[in-house]
């Protein structure tokens, strides 16, 4: 058995064991499994639709699944990256709409490193916190969400709604900041699909921490401090820089969402405006078994789920799109719980797991 | 400043503050066992979901009327139990890592209700409303009563009997109690669990006693204010009650107090910043910066019994 069937096996057992798990949940409300899956999985693969929008669904999910990862390899678990993007989109709002009037050139890498450097910044106190207090990171992050949101959303609320406007949001950011979607290079590809450029960085970033993690000296450390911090430290790695580099490249790396959502897509802050994508990153990194690759293939799953959702709400007479989360919690609960696996199947498999 | 402690204020604190101190005393058990508990969220919102079902179904179909809020709060425990005996299985048995399974729940909870409720009600995840002389009992005086019942109780069990002493020691060092011939497994399967059962009632009081139905995501958050909570209070049962009592006033001048106190500037206080309180307080107390708070030594690492 070669490593990399390996790598898939457990995955792919665990995504199918949930889908029988939410077959049995759909038969249980009344109704049919094959045809709500059908319409969960199918609508996904139309083109132009449901490819497009699967892969706009699927760039923040590659964002905020890759953050988890870094996080991951360095033994930190970041529950904050809904916190970060928060924090990370608002700023971007703010720099697009305060210099609106600079041309692309200057305003869109201004953009971009407002995104990168205050989802970094959110990321790295946690960190800091970590490397200086030894306080958990988990608690830190939890907490650090719910201030993010708050504060997010008392800026747009006392300071950058438009007067009169019945929706928490910003004003809209300068023209000069948009980036443009796909549908302007891709010839079939209608341009009122949302997926945008932030794709094309998503995979980029897929590559970049590849070659961060696996081929750098400091991602070295990083993975070295995640697998054994005593080893590392006796290896003369600054455990404490680790842990605040790594929780600073993990909110970098959630702060990007801010790109795809704030240039990409609404061109504006919007309150509330993630569909829990910190969250479902966490799902996305370990069902991609915390490998760059790994994460582009989850993401790619669940936003398919997610796009499916709606049809299924529209539908289906008793399934709502709640069953995307469902499936998501079972399979996250499943690919956590490997031991599971390897104990009812054990002695069944052909080889030694 | 006299108007802060109205009589209203202090009732609306006290109701605020139940289902944060029933899902924090619950967390208590599972973490002074050894057990991360960042699935009460999830609990607390499957307690809410059955609770209100069940109280709706035995009031519409079987005719219990004043007892189906008792009926509910019961589905509601059980709710909590049955998602605490997933939880405990995932991380025990399988040594599935607890914050992963924690999240797992959690996110598993927030679709669950409306998946359920999209079938049953037919609706878009809430349930029916529930006729307000068939709800939990609202009387601050009954409800305080009961909560430093249980408090006294909970202290007791944790400090004063064989089981607590377990309990507490399986949490800070489980490779001695173990050789003392405590079953590390069997304890912390009873933290879990009695997590579960409070945390699954905290949901109950949320969804048929503060308010008289199930809405979707109804507990926003108030699973991990619970945990801030106990954190807050050191893992302690008394100074956890008084963080959720804490907590609960927050919340309570935020909804009351909105504005009714002006900045110097003549401006409202902005809600936000007195929502943010029981979380900044958290990352300060976690920090050391105010006093310390040590979690229990053994907390989140799985037991791995010698051979």
């Amino acid at each position: 058995m070669n490593k990399l069937a390996r790598e898939l096996l457990f995955p792919l057992i665990a995504v199918v064991a949930a889908f029988i798990v939410g077959g049995i949940l759909i038969l249980l409300v009344g109704d049919n499994p094959i045809v709500a899956y059908r319409l969960l999985l199918g609508s996904a693969l139309s083109w132009p639709d449901g490819i497009g929008y699967t892969l706009f669904h699927a760039t923040p999910l590659i964002f905020t699944g890759l953050a988890v990862l870094v996080g991951f390899r360095c033994g930190l678990f970041n529950i904050g990256a809904e916190g970060q993007l928060y924090i990370a989109a608002f700023a971007t709002a703010w720099v697009g709409i305060t210099f609106a009037n600079s041309s692309s050139w200057l305003l869109i890498p201004m953009c971009f490193a407002a995104a990168i450097l205050t989802g970094a910044f959110w990321g790295a106190i946690p960190g800091v916190l970590k490397a200086k207090f030894g306080s958990h990171e988990v608690i830190n992050t939890i907490m650090l969400n719910f201030i993010a949101v708050a504060l997010v959303s008392y800026f747009t609320q006392y300071h950058y709604k438009v007067p009169g406007d019945p929706i928490l949001q910003t004003a809209p950011i300068g023209p000069s900041a948009y980036i443009p979607h796909l549908g302007r290079f891709i010839p079939g590809l209608p341009e009122r699909i949302p997926l945008n450029l932030a794709f094309i960085l998503a995979l980029l970033c897929c590559l970049l921490v590849y070659l961060f993690l696996w081929r750098t000296k400091w991602g070295y450390e990083i993975r070295a401090t995640g697998s054994n911090p005593f080893a590392a430290e006796y290896g003369g790695i600054s455990i404490r820089k680790q842990i605040i580099l790594a929780m600073s490249v993990s909110g970098a790396l959630a702060g990007m969402v801010a790109i795809n959502e704030v240039l990409g897509n609404r061109h504006r802050y919007y309150d509330g405006f993630s569909d829990n994508y910190g969250f479902t990153g966490i799902a996305v990194a370990l069902l991609g078994r915390n490998h760059p690759v790994g994460v582009i293939l989850a993401a790619l799953l669940f936003a398919a789920l997610q796009h499916g959702g709606i049809y299924v709400d529209g539908f289906s007479e008793h399934v709502t799109k709640d069953i995307v989360q469902v499936l998501q919690g079972v399979i996250i609960l499943f690919v956590a719980a490997e031991g599971f696996f390897k104990w009812a199947l054990g002695r069944r498999l052909p080889w030694n797991v | 400043m006299r108007d802060i402690f109205t009589l209203s204020l202090i009732a609306s604190t006290i109701r605020l503050a139940t289902p944060l101190v029933l899902a924090a005393l619950g967390g208590l058990f599972s973490e002074r066992s050894g057990v991360i508990n960042i699935a009460l969220e999830g609990k607390m919102l499957a307690g809410a979901f059955t609770a209100a079902a069940l109280t709706h179904a035995a009031e519409t179909s079987l005719g219990m009327g004043a007892a189906s809020p008792w009926i509910g709060l019961l589905g509601g425990m059980l709710a909590g139990l049955f998602i605490a005996a997933t939880y405990a299985l995932s991380c025990i048995k399988f040594k599935a890592d607890q914050v992963v399974s924690g999240a797992a729940i959690n996110i598993l909870m927030l679709g669950m209700p409306g998946l359920l409720s999209g079938a049953f009600f037919l609706s878009s995840g809430s349930t029916p409303q529930i006729p307000k002389d068939h709800l939990l009992p609202q009387s601050p005086v009954v409800i305080a009563i009961t909560i430093l019942a249980l408090v006294a109780g909970i202290w007791y069990v944790v400090y004063k009997t064989p089981f607590g002493l377990r309990l507490r020691s399986v949490g800070e060092n489980p490779e001695a109690a173990d050789a003392a011939g405590v079953s590390v497994a069997r304890i912390r399967y009873s933290g879990v669990l009695l997590a579960g059962i409070l945390a699954g009632m905290g949901g109950a009081y949320l969804s048929i006693g503060q308010s008289s139905l199930f809405t979707r995501n109804m507990t926003a958050g108030r699973g991990f204010i619970a945990l801030a909570a106990l954190i807050f209070g050191k893992w302690r049962p008394v100074q956890t009650l008084l963080a959720c009592l804490l907590f609960g006033f927050t919340e309570a001048v935020s909804i009351q107090m909105q504005g009714v106190f002006k900045l110097p500037s003549g401006d409202d206080i902005p809600v936000q910043f007195i929502q943010m309180v029981p979380y900044v307080l958290t990352i300060v107390v976690l920090a050391g910066f105010i006093g310390s708070s040590r979690p229990p030594r053994a907390l989140g690492i799985p037991y791995q019994k010698e051979k």
